[in-house]
């Protein structure tokens, strides 16, 4: 018979920031239609104004931990702290986006709702405890991406990207399904502690269910693998990366990794993490995690060198960077490491956020009016022009090679702690060795800035908003830098909600 | 150990950070110019009180402060001196203020502009230099050294000569390159210790409590070794490692270039000394010999490519890779006399091929070349400059009565009476001595001795009084450490007994090993 749950027991209560935002883009659906169409702007800031509110409200849950929804949706510190980077990641964007918008000749207010609806996927992701829900909040998060890509149609290439993303995220969220299907197959569950326990249970070296189980997660892996952009699943990158409106890039490249990783690393550490094939070795899944994440930095950081155009460079830097938080996902599978590499993670993700929308925005500065002007060459003498912009720019690039006294060294020597924690060597030595091939791509952009005796791109998209969020950018990558336990601090006292 | 109050060494550390953030403020050139001067000159008297706080027959760091960093790994602000780092700080604070002065005529900065910019950089690496050398946290010790390479960078690739940018990057990845495997090696060793606290980590290792395993030169503990030692070989440079240092120094502008030989090369040494050696003394003991007898080749190899040379900054640079072979053999022969020399031979370096610098930028500011050919009985114009720049070069050779001799006999005691080198290794960088007088005079012969051939060279404009500010405390401390070594083997004395004292039984144990 069918029991009716009442709403004590739903325990919303926890959800409420993830929640508000997804009510907040509904009403602001409706809200839009009642303001002019020559101060879109307002819509922005009322956007902008939710995501503030769904950020105080994270602050007050974050220490909270407990179950909602019947365990369907879970709070704890690790779906605090991706909130966090969710939110400022998407309140960033949403202000970066203001002038530029205008500029292009693509200011809408759908623009804004949809930004508020994918935030709110990627927040139902990351504390998500079923996949059932992991699946609706990819397709939350998803859907309005594939509308964003497109949103400067007619253009050509803005059309591409947005039915390429389409196309092939459909098929990801296919794999996924298929894959969420096998693992109820050989567990009975859908639920993530759930699963974890009757793994624990089985005596998996004579079951059979466990070829259901090995094929049913990398099938998950596959569907997350191609939200993450990592290789093989990567290919979509840089076409999508390179037609959507550059605000929209920006967005996606941190966001979508976020809510990603998010539901990867809840899946292997909360669901998976005692699924190994022998007794007492390390999880079954590790070894593919950890020859993914060496063929994505390789690959990343290789292709991004013979790249001309800025967005393209970032959106395969953007893979690289992928694959070295896949190198923490790995380092999760060895016994005992899971909370330090998920610490890992979450560190390299928030650096890698500010960053990366950091070089996304002096890119938007830098772009015309028609959406050309992100080649390379366009950053010549900027130094000149730009001082300022330039310096901040120079920082970003720094940050995302890993030089020390910026967010991005502080990332990378988490997660290459929790590597070598793992005892996964060699694949500690190739992440090195790929940064100092990193350091090549990223410093020519410096070069060209600095050293090149050009006039100078007098960038005209450098508008005040834009600027503000630069330097916001700008701070945050140096505070992490130099403090990084205002971070660390955060990830303190267990991130998974145990849940018997 | 205490941790009360502000250290002095926390202030030296940031007063250049004081002067950069003032000068984000300035407009007018002269004030940019004579702030940053002041602010070196500052952090200079400073590091004397330091010197005069210090106590040198006490082993172990002194004026520790310790704040808390990244409590999760376990690194923190670890900030202290010790005789090593007491030298090398002073060394980096006398240079700065050299370098800066120097720069107040240079050409290229009134072409090219970027005034601030420029003292901005100056100061910022001055504050990661120090901090490098004050630093026994590893982790914070890499960041600072690691640091270090963004705004030399940028004074090679933005005020450099015609090939600056391919010098610049070459500068940047091959450092970098090196550097970033010592990383993985710090990560490693901090794990296993559960602290990056250098002090933690030695007692750790003198007690047995932290093994890492040796067994042979292809054992973990070599293999770390050998991640440090790459890391510090490249920034030193030795041989075969040193493709990037004629590039850097010919097309650095030459303030640069004297902050490169003079202290930054120096972070390669130091950190062979402070950690290499000591962190895995079974390794370096058993790679010893190899690392010696690349230092060897490095000696003699620079001196040889030296002599090669048309261009003087390109000779000079030649110079210091045989010089720094020196360094490196003191610091493997793991006698007392070796390492005291190696380190008192770091400061002579600085000092020398600081000036030698300081003498070719001086000479290019006046002829806009470097060529050999195109000077030619300048002493006959600038007397005065001739002899300054004489004992500036018989420095830089070794003539006894000058710095250069001390720290290199020292060295070469050391080398000879070493259980783990001896006699051989002495007899071949002798060699180096001998070639090294070679070269040195046939520069100063062509560029100071004979007839003036060249016409430009009659109307030298003298010396500037700014550039004999600049000379003279080169010239003076010179012929000081060469007379006078012993408050400089004294500082560094409680320090140097205490580090081989700790390295002498793994002598002993590698030497057992089958």
């Amino acid at each position: 018979m069918l029991q009716i749950p009442t709403l004590e027991s739903l325990n919303m209560g926890v959800a409420i920031p993830a929640l508000s935002v997804a009510v907040w883009a509904c009403v602001l659906l409706v809200i839009d239609l009642f303001i002019p169409k020559e101060q879109k702007s307002r819509t922005a800031w009322l956007a902008a104004g939710g995501l503030v509110f769904a950020f105080i409200a994270n602050l007050f849950t974050f220490n909270t931990s407990g179950d909602a929804f019947l365990g369907l949706f879970v709070a704890d510190r690790f779906g605090g702290f991706m909130n966090l980077i969710i939110l400022v990641t998407g309140f960033i964007s949403i202000v970066m986006s203001i002038d530029y918008l205008k500029r292009i000749g693509i200011e809408k207010g759908e623009y804004y709702t949809l930004m508020l609806f994918t935030i709110s996927g990627m927040m139902f992701m990351v504390s998500a405890n079923d996949l059932i829900v992991i699946f609706v909040a990819l397709e939350l998060l998803s859907i309005p991406l594939y509308v964003l890509s497109a949103f400067r149609a007619p253009d050509v290439k803005s059309e591409e990207s947005g039915m390429k993303y389409f196309i092939l995220g459909a098929f990801a969220s296919a794999f996924f399904v298929y894959g969420a299907a096998l693992v109820y197959g050989a567990t009975g569950t859908t639920n993530l502690p759930q699963i974890f326990q009757t793994i624990s249970g089985l005596d998996l070296s004579q079951n059979s269910n466990v070829l259901l189980l090995l094929l049913g997660s990398g099938l998950v892996l596959v569907g997350l693998g191609f939200k993450v952009a990592v290789v093989p699943f990567h290919a979509w990158t840089p076409d999508v990366y390179e037609g959507a409106p550059t605000s929209v890039t920006a967005f996606m490249s941190v966001g979508a990794k976020a809510g990603g990783f998010g539901a990867l690393l809840r899946i292997m550490i909360v669901g998976l993490p005692s699924f190994v094939l022998i007794e007492g070795a390390n999880a079954a899944w590790q070894q593919v995690m950890w020859i993914i994440a060496a063929a994505t930095v390789i690959l990343g950081n290789f292709v991004a060198i013979a790249q001309t155009n800025v967005k393209r460079l970032l959106a395969y830097s953007s893979i690289a960077h992928a694959g070295y938080i896949l190198m923490a996902v790995a380092a999760a599978g060895t016994a005992g490491v899971g909370e330090a590499a998920a610490t890992a993670a979450l560190i390299y993700l928030l650096a890698y956020a500010f960053t990366n929308l950091g070089a996304f925005a002096v890119a938007m500065a830098v772009e015309k009016d028609d959406g050309t002007g992100t080649n390379i060459e366009d950053f010549d003498g900027l130094a000149k022009s730009r001082p300022i912009l330039a310096v901040m720019m120079t920082g970003f690039m720094l940050s995302l090679t890993g030089i020390p006294l910026t967010s991005g060294f502080m990332g990378k020597l988490f997660v290459f702690q929790a590597t070598l924690d793992a005892g996964l060597v060699p694949l500690a030595v190739i992440g090195v060795l790929t940064s100092i091939v990193s350091a090549f791509y990223y410093v020519r952009i410096v070069l060209n800035m600095y050293f090149k005796e050009a006039p100078g791109d007098e960038a005209k998209g450098a508008t005040p908003y834009l600027n503000w969020a630069i330097y916001a950018a700008f701070a945050a990558t140096l505070l992490l830098g130099i403090l990084p336990a205002i971070a660390t601090g955060l990830t303190e006292g267990g991130l998974f909600a145990v849940i018997p | 150990m205490e941790n009360t109050g502000l250290s002095l060494v926390t202030v030296v550390l940031f007063l250049p950070m004081v002067g950069f953030t003032i000068l984000l403020f300035l407009r007018n050139s002269e004030q940019i110019k004579w702030t940053a001067f002041g602010t070196s000159i500052v952090t200079f008297v400073a590091s004397l009180l330091l010197w005069a706080g210090f106590d040198g027959n006490q082993p172990g760091l002194q004026m520790v402060q310790q704040w808390e960093f990244l409590p999760q790994v376990g690194a923190s602000f670890y900030l202290a001196i010790d005789g090593l780092s007491l030298l090398l700080v002073i060394l980096t604070t006398f240079i700065m203020p050299l370098a800066i002065l120097s720069s107040f005529r240079a050409h290229v900065l009134h072409e090219r502009g970027r005034e601030k910019l420029y003292y901005m950089l100056m100061l910022l690496l001055e504050w990661a230099m120090i901090g490098a050398f004050v630093a026994h946290d590893l982790i914070v010790f890499f960041i600072f050294f690691e640091f270090t390479l963004v705004p030399m960078f940028f004074l090679i690739g933005i005020w450099g000569a015609e090939n600056r940018m391919y010098a610049a990057i070459k500068f940047y990845l091959y450092t970098l390159a090196g550097s970033i495997l010592m990383l993985l090696a710090i990560l490693y060793v901090g794990n296993a210790a559960g602290t990056f606290s250098t002090p933690a980590i030695m007692v750790m290792i003198q007690s047995g409590e932290l093994v890492i395993p040796f067994d042979g030169i292809f054992s973990p503990q070599s293999f770390l070794f050998l991640g440090f030692f790459i890391g510090f070989a490249v920034k030193v440079p030795i041989w075969p490692l040193h493709s990037w240092l004629p590039d850097a120094h010919v097309q650095a502008p030459t303030a640069g270039s004297v902050i490169l030989a003079g202290v930054l090369l120096k972070l390669g040494t130091y950190g062979l000394a402070r950690f290499a050696i000591p962190l895995f003394p079974e390794a370096a003991v058993a790679w010893a010999p190899v690392v010696a007898v690349l230092a060897i080749i490095g000696i003699i190899y620079g001196a040889w490519v030296s002599y090669a040379q048309t261009d003087v900054k390109k000779l000079v640079a030649y110079s210091s890779i045989s010089h720094l072979g020196f360094v490196v053999l003191g610091l493997f022969s793991m006698t007392t006399a070796g390492y005291q020399g190696a380190i008192l031979q770091m400061v002579n370096h600085g000092i020398s091929t600081g000036g030698l610098f300081l003498l070719v930028g001086m000479l290019y500011e006046r002829r806009h070349t470097k060529a050999l050919d195109a000077f030619g009985g300048i002493w006959k114009v600038m007397p005065i400059f001739g002899g300054l720049s004489l004992i500036i070069t018989l420095s830089s050779m070794g003539l006894p009565g000058l710095n250069g001799f001390v720290g290199e006999f020292t060295i070469l005691m050391g080398t000879f009476g070493s259980d783990v080198l001896g006699f051989f290794f002495a007899l071949f960088a002798t060699l180096g001595i001998i070639l090294a007088a070679i070269y040195m005079l046939y520069m100063f012969q062509k560029v100071f001795m004979g007839d003036v051939t060249h016409d430009e060279n009659n109307h030298l404009e003298p010396l500037h009084w700014q550039e004999y500010a600049v000379l003279i405390p080169v010239v003076a401390l010179a012929i000081i450490i060469g007379i006078q070594p012993a408050p400089f083997f004294a500082t560094m004395g409680a320090t140097v007994t205490d580090v081989v004292a700790k390295i002498a039984p793994f002598i002993t144990s590698v030497a057992q090993l089958p």
